[in-house]
């Protein structure tokens, strides 16, 4: 079908379906019988099989006709994409609707205490009792997790392998016994994550995605989704305009729940759009060391920018990876927010020790300067970054390794 | 944003193949030494088989017609092997000037023979520092007599002709004159970068042409096409220098393993290509924004300021990573750090450029920037 087709089709069964006055659980499975919540994803699962450029024109014409999509915000499309990759027919058939109609959220429960940079260290503990797996252990960074109704999740099954081989990946319901969130307080006072602790928690034997041992995997699969954005801040604007509805409210409380984790993730990355209006209305523009460090600032910026669009355009005609040329990316993401940060502290001079309301920008200079340590952690830190580009990118030689053998046997956190 | 074209590519896999045969480390070597600097059998391969002289040249005036973008190509693979010889100087410097600021008759009588190669003409500046300066040392009066001096100009000990930037009656003048003429001297410089040789020019009442003007705007330019030609040449420097050192690091076994594996030197060396990511995108979209009249003023400083800086970055780590053998004259990499500390300062250092963005930015904004999440794109 070509873009024209596409167009006139989705227009006309939207005519004939959309109406901003159904309440958005009753549009979201007109849209799903309709064939238009996912039309990438294969006919059998809900979908037209469209490419990724097929299906951006049905969301063009969705946003240009004020019709609400598919539930996308927070976490759930990291699940909705591993499944689809990995997941068996049963899982797709069970899981997938309720994604997209919205019914359920989801949360990724990856990290732990013990194990953050080395991932494949996890030792949450699956064992399989009587034909279900019975879960015990710790997750840690978990977005959104407090209103999840499920979580993926990657634990140890076999302890007598070596680390990448003995894990598995489930998929867990959160609304049990066994599963307890608890808030995770960030240094700058935000509560974006959560820690989830499990006891004796339980999977049925048909939510283990991709077979027994292969979680790494899975894993690995749900994680170039996250590299790609999918778990990123959704942006739901440019659907209502001025038109009026009810769906219109119940989908923007949707996405706004989803996006509460993120409203500091901007300050995160340096704010670098205020740096020169900042400047300006200072009068630090006129200072020429403050210049240099500005000029400098804008350079990264530029040139982050411009590498990405060009990563981005060799990624389309397949003559790059995505991996290495996203850890550049990020490593450049935590450089210019650490430069950021440098010049807002030099354009704000003492002021910048004020906070809150009363303070710079109500209070978004104080919130860049104690957000911006996250960039270089969260997602995989900078040492991980210029570890992945020296050994994916330049070649070098991987570095001794001291957790070869089963698992069982490699020192770890107590 | 686009990549480069497929005759792009392809003009610049014929540059570099025709530049990794002529200059090897060992002619950079033996040239260097020389007084001249260049091998005249080369230069003219260069000029006659490869064409590359009159590479940005318009065909009217005999060149190939391209822009500044396959420039950059040329100058980006000539920094990669450290090329010797008149290009920048004659072609680059010399021919921008020309096209920006000489008259239809100069272009018409000179530009041929620079893209032949013919002719070497060097670009007397008396200000290499700012561009914004230039005119405060070389005058030339009404009858068109010279005087004054330029401590810096590149390949003027073998130019056929020294094109001059002085300060007229009426702003800056452009001027021809004989190197060999009557009150004009040229004294070879001592220097740390043996491959680009420079002289002290001097005029004492010489008596030159008169061949065309160049108005602020026109010195602007000249200003950003040189800087992007040089930021050009730099990255080819970088890139030549992180691969050598990588390389190097895959090699040399200290404590049973590889130093490349140690995390100090991969993470020294993953920074250094991040850096050079950045500024190689700066380069070429500066390229671009020549090519198209469009984009931000001071895209070629932003190229010119990351692309030294990443050079020097480069190099320094390039001497470094090495350890003892990268500190021998024996060890190739000093040929490098030693181009990269000149290019660094020529033609403005980087917060020459850094300023010079920023007044730009103060009279006409900066482009719109996005609030920006950071992270995972890509």
């Amino acid at each position: 079908m070509n873009d024209e087709t596409i167009r006139e089709t989705v227009g006309r069964w939207l005519d004939e379906n959309w109406s901003p006055d159904r309440s958005l659980r009753e549009w979201r499975e007109i849209l799903l019988e309709g064939g238009w919540a996912a039309p990438h994803y294969p006919e059998e699962y809900f979908g037209r099989g469209f490419t990724n450029e097929q299906a951006k024109v049905v969301a063009e014409v969705f946003k240009e006709r004020g019709a609400v999509p598919a539930a996308q915000a927070g976490p759930r499309r990291l699940a909705s994409e591993t499944i689809l990759a990995c997941g068996n027919d049963d899982q797709k058939q069970r899981f997938l609707r309720p994604i997209l109609t919205g019914e359920h959220s989801w949360c990724q429960l990856f990290s732990e205490p013990g194990s953050g940079s080395d991932l494949a260290g996890v030792s949450t503990r699956a064992e399989l009792e009587n034909g279900q797996w019975i879960l015990n252990g710790q997750k840690v960074w978990n977005t959104s997790a407090h209103h999840a109704d499920f979580g993926i999740l990657l634990a140890r099954t076999d302890w007598d392998v070596p680390k990448h081989q003995g894990m598995s990946y489930f998929l867990i319901d959160m609304r049990q016994e066994g599963v307890e969130v608890r808030p995770l307080r960030q240094m700058n006072g935000h509560q974006s994550f959560n820690e989830v602790f499990m006891t004796n928690a339980v999977v049925p034997a048909e939510d283990l995605v991709g077979g027994e041992g292969n979680g790494w995997h899975v894993a690995t699969t749900t994680l170039s989704f996250e590299r790609r954005g999918f778990v990123d801040r959704f942006s739901g604007e440019g659907y209502r305009g001025d038109r009026p509805g009810r769906i219109y409210d119940e989908y923007e409380a949707e996405v706004e729940e989803a996006n509460e984790p993120y409203t500091w993730y901007p300050q995160r990355a340096g704010r670098v759009d205020l740096v020169v209006p900042r400047a300006r209305e200072t009068g630090a523009i006129k200072d020429p060391v403050i210049r240099q460090e500005i000029a400098r600032l804008l350079c990264m910026h530029r040139g982050s920018t411009l590498a990405l669009a060009g990563a981005e355009a060799k990624r389309k005609a397949g003559t790059t990876q995505i991996i290495p040329a996203g850890s550049i990316g990020k490593l450049a993401a935590s450089v210019i927010a650490r430069q950021a940060s440098k010049v807002h502290t030099m354009i704000g001079g003492a002021d910048t020790m004020r906070s809150g309301s009363q303070s710079a920008e109500d209070g978004v200079i104080a919130e860049i300067l104690i957000s911006v340590p996250a960039i270089s952690i969260a997602g995989g830190t900078d040492e991980i970054q210029r570890n992945i580009i020296s050994e994916r990118v330049l070649g070098m030689p991987k570095g001794h390794r001291a957790d070869k053998g089963p698992f069982r046997e490699i020192k770890r956190n107590s | 944003m686009s990549d480069f074209s497929k005759e792009q590519q392809l003009f610049r896999d014929i540059v570099s193949r025709f530049l990794k045969e002529v200059s090897p480390p060992e002619a950079v070597r033996e040239l260097m030494v020389t007084e001249d600097g260049y091998d005249v059998s080369v230069w003219k391969r260069l000029c006659d088989e490869a064409g590359l002289a009159g590479t940005h040249i318009p065909e009217e005036f005999g060149g190939a017609g391209f822009g500044p973008i396959e420039l950059g190509i040329v100058t980006e693979e000539m920094g990669r092997t450290l090329y010797c010889g008149p290009f920048f100087a004659s072609a680059v410097m010399a021919g921008s000037a020309l096209l920006l600021g000489g008259s239809d008759a100069t272009k018409a009588s000179l530009l041929p023979q620079i893209a032949a190669g013919s002719l070497i003409a060097a670009l007397v500046l008396d200000d290499v520092d700012d561009l914004g300066r230039l005119g405060h040392s070389v005058s030339v009066d009404a009858g068109g007599t010279l005087s004054g001096g330029a401590g810096l100009v590149v390949d003027a000990h073998i130019a056929d002709v020294l094109i001059v930037v002085a300060r007229g009656e009426n702003g800056l003048e452009l001027v021809s004159v004989a190197p060999d003429a009557d009150g004009v001297g040229v004294t070879p410089v001592e220097v740390v970068d043996p491959t680009r040789k420079l002289s002290r020019v001097d005029f004492d009442g010489a008596s030159c042409e008169k061949i065309g003007s160049l108005d602020d705007a026109a010195v602007e330019a000249l200003w950003n096409h040189l800087s992007v030609a040089l930021a050009h040449e730099m990255i080819g420097g970088a890139q030549h220098m992180l691969d050598s050192t990588v390389e190097y690091t895959k090699v040399r076994f200290q404590f049973g393993r590889p130093i490349g594996s140690f995390q100090a030197l991969k993470h020294r060396c993953a920074d250094l290509l991040m850096d050079l990511e950045l500024a190689r995108a700066l380069t070429h979209h500066a390229a671009r924004c020549l090519d198209s009249g469009e984009g931000e003023p001071y895209a070629a400083s932003m190229a010119k300021a990351a692309a030294a800086d990443a050079y020097v970055e480069a190099v320094k780590a390039g001497v470094q990573l090495r350890g003892g053998i990268g500190f021998t004259w024996e060890d190739d990499t000093h040929l490098w750090f030693k181009r990269a500390k000149g290019s660094e300062v020529f033609l403005g250092p980087p917060h020459v450029h850094r300023e010079r963005m920023m007044t730009m930015i103060d009279k006409e904004g900066v482009d719109d920037i996005q609030r920006g999440e950071g992270g995972l794109v890509a």
